[in-house]
């Protein structure tokens, strides 16, 4: 009897382990092994007859030629000028996403009452709308004679070409396309606020204001740091928003850059070095966010 | 009276409504007009545009800005509708069998790899579970990018096309059923299958007989949510379609919205859109099925999206 227990128990032991080990496999052939390819792209010595860079599989080969070349071209060349607009359209876009996602996700957590339902539904909806699809909406309606150029003729506004290239409709195209993102993270964690402190707040005699800035936005700031950085992240790749939106070079970001160099003509080394280099970047803002997290963690322990 | 009269001037707002029971002075949630406003109108900026784009889709028309009069032509069947022009079907086409054939292979991957990694305690899972939600977080761009690179370089076995967008649709979806069925395993706790194990069933059985019915409402939901984020998706694809005959809905919609489309491909997109959505309430209708209540299923949406 005990020995069959404990061969049952064997059993067991082994089939957690057994299950989840395609899995496991398969996020190691098909996300680590890619980020290693990436590697070997970059660091690649060589390129081929057609000008394409030959992977260099072994850590031994690698030449880091091409990616100080991007690293210093990104400091002070060609990419300055494009890392630069990345910074700024992303930190623009953020602080709408601030402004706009603040409010409206402290309204539904906090004030929404019985409505909280449906408005967290018509939240959510953009989200599951394809971001393709949204930005369609918008060139439909931002044309020389669509309705947003109709309405400002209305009030006898000139039309203006919204499409032509501009940076301040990219800047609120990328607003629009994130805020959903930025939203719910947001409105999680202030739904979880204890409404008692605010009660709390208020007997001690703290107007609502001083109740906002010393009690919600202190116990909020985990969220939206986390609201922030899971919409910077998608954003600072983001290369379809202003080609839908204004297709001009002028206002290319640093995904353009690198969906140039991989998807069209040879220099893939450029490509995959400007995908570590830009990888490098988030994984700084994301370790901040980790460790943030993680203190959190304790603390609430 | 006076003492509402005094927070009038002092902040130079309109006085809020009474409610019933609280006096307004003392309710600490009071006056929330101005963030419902600024709420209601933000919901209007996010949703009017989509509908407009649908409302386009019916038009009479060619033109994607001025309203003709309705008609269902560019569903079918002018000339350049989706049902006369085979490159329009063909993305449809794609896309269903591409979300299809992720559910169909991400599913059950994610479902055993939740079950062994909250079951199964050890430093290894501990790793495995983080390398497990890290493309959950990743920018698309760079797992694109890195498929990809990948695909091109190392397994040239796989072609870039369907077999290529599929395995980086995988990719993604498995962190998305990972988290769902993960959350339920970790509310229904062990007593079950130890139960089951004490009554003499096999491991083995366990999982099938107590285990897998218990979680079929995760499994059915993040299957649908699975679907609906392998419709939507645009940069994975883009990065791993290969060739024209592989286009997907998004990839048709990005490729032809600054060339001279017409009110089809506003057709298209609400196709797109009635596909994510059935899928999501669909997944909704699961979720809803375990925790029974309306607004707890919506907050685990939240979570997932």
């Amino acid at each position: 009897m005990a020995e069959q227990e404990t061969r049952r128990d064997r059993a067991t032991r082994r089939l957690w382990p057994a299950l989840a080990l395609p899995g496991t496999f398969w996020l190691i052939a098909l996300f680590l092994v890619p980020f290693y390819a990436v590697m070997a792209v970059a660091f690649s010595g060589s390129i081929n007859i057609f000008g394409e860079p030959v992977p260099a599989w072994n850590p031994l080969d690698w030449k880091y030629g091409t990616f100080r070349q991007v690293v210093s071209d990104s400091i002070s060349g060609p990419y300055q000028e494009v890392w630069i607009r990345t910074g700024v359209y992303s930190v623009l876009a953020l602080a709408l996403c601030i402004v706009i996602g603040y409010p409206v996700a402290y309204y539904t957590a906090r004030l929404a009452g019985k409505r909280r339902g449906l408005i967290l539904a018509l939240l959510l909806a953009p989200w599951w709308i394809n971001y393709i699809t949204r930005m369609l909406a918008w060139v439909n309606l931002l044309q020389e004679d669509g309705y947003v150029n109709k309405t400002l003729g209305f009030f006898g506004i000139a039309p203006v070409s919204w499409l032509a290239g501009n940076a301040y409709t990219v800047v609120i195209a990328l607003a629009y396309g994130y805020l959903p993102f930025f939203i719910i993270p947001l409105y999680a964690s202030l739904d979880r606020i204890d409404p008692r402190l605010l009660e709390a707040s208020r007997d001690l005699g703290m107007s609502p204001v001083q109740t906002f800035l010393r009690v919600t936005l202190p116990l909020s700031k985990l969220g939206l740091i986390t609201a922030l950085v899971l919409t910077a992240l998608p954003m600072a790749g983001d290369y379809y928003t202003n080609t839908i939106v204004s297709g001009s070079p002028n206002t290319n970001m640093i995904g353009n850059q690198i969906e140039l160099f991989l998807l069209q003509g040879p220099l893939k080394h450029y490509g995959a070095s400007l995908v570590l280099l830009l990888s490098l970047v988030l994984l700084f803002f994301m370790g901040y966010y980790l460790i943030l997290t993680q203190r959190a963690g304790r603390d609430a322990r | 009276m006076t003492r509402t009269a005094v927070t009038r001037s002092a902040e130079g707002k309109p006085a809020p409504a009474r409610t019933k029971r609280v006096p307004p002075w003392r309710n600490p949630w009071r006056r929330p007009y101005v963030l419902g406003t600024i709420t209601w109108l933000y919901i209007l900026w996010s949703l009017v545009p989509v509908l407009i784009a649908v409302q386009f889709s019916f038009n009479g028309g060619r033109s994607r800005s001025t309203w003709q009069g309705f008609s269902t032509q560019w569903y079918c069947c002018a000339e350049g509708s989706i049902g006369e022009d085979p490159s329009l079907t063909l993305a449809l086409e794609n896309s269903l069998i591409l979300g299809v054939a992720t559910v169909l292979v991400a599913t059950p991957l994610g479902v055993m790899l939740a079950m062994g990694l909250t079951r199964w305690r050890s430093r290894s899972s501990k790793v495995a579970n983080g390398i497990a939600l890290v493309p959950l977080v990743t920018p698309e761009l760079v797992l694109g990018s890195a498929l990809y690179v990948v695909m091109v370089n190392l397994y040239q076995f796989v072609p870039l096309g369907r077999p290529a967008m599929l395995l980086g649709h995988v990719t993604f979806s498995i962190s998305y059923v990972l988290v769902i069925v993960r959350s339920r395993l970790l509310s229904i706790g062990r007593d079950y299958e130890e139960a089951a194990r004490d009554l003499g069933a096999s491991p083995l059985q366990g999982v099938r007989t107590v285990l897998i019915p218990l979680l079929t409402p995760s499994i059915f939901a993040s299957a649908m949510i699975v679907f609906a984020t392998s419709l939507d998706d645009f940069v994975v694809s883009q990065f791993l379609f290969g060739d024209a005959s592989n286009v997907t809905v998004p990839i048709k919609l990005y490729n032809a919205v600054r060339a001279a489309p017409t009110p089809a491909l506003n057709a298209l997109a609400t196709l797109l859109l009635l596909g994510s959505f059935l899928a999501l309430i669909l997944a909704y209708i699961g979720l809803r099925a375990r925790r029974r209540g309306s607004q707890s299923a919506l907050d685990d949406l939240a979570e997932y999206g």
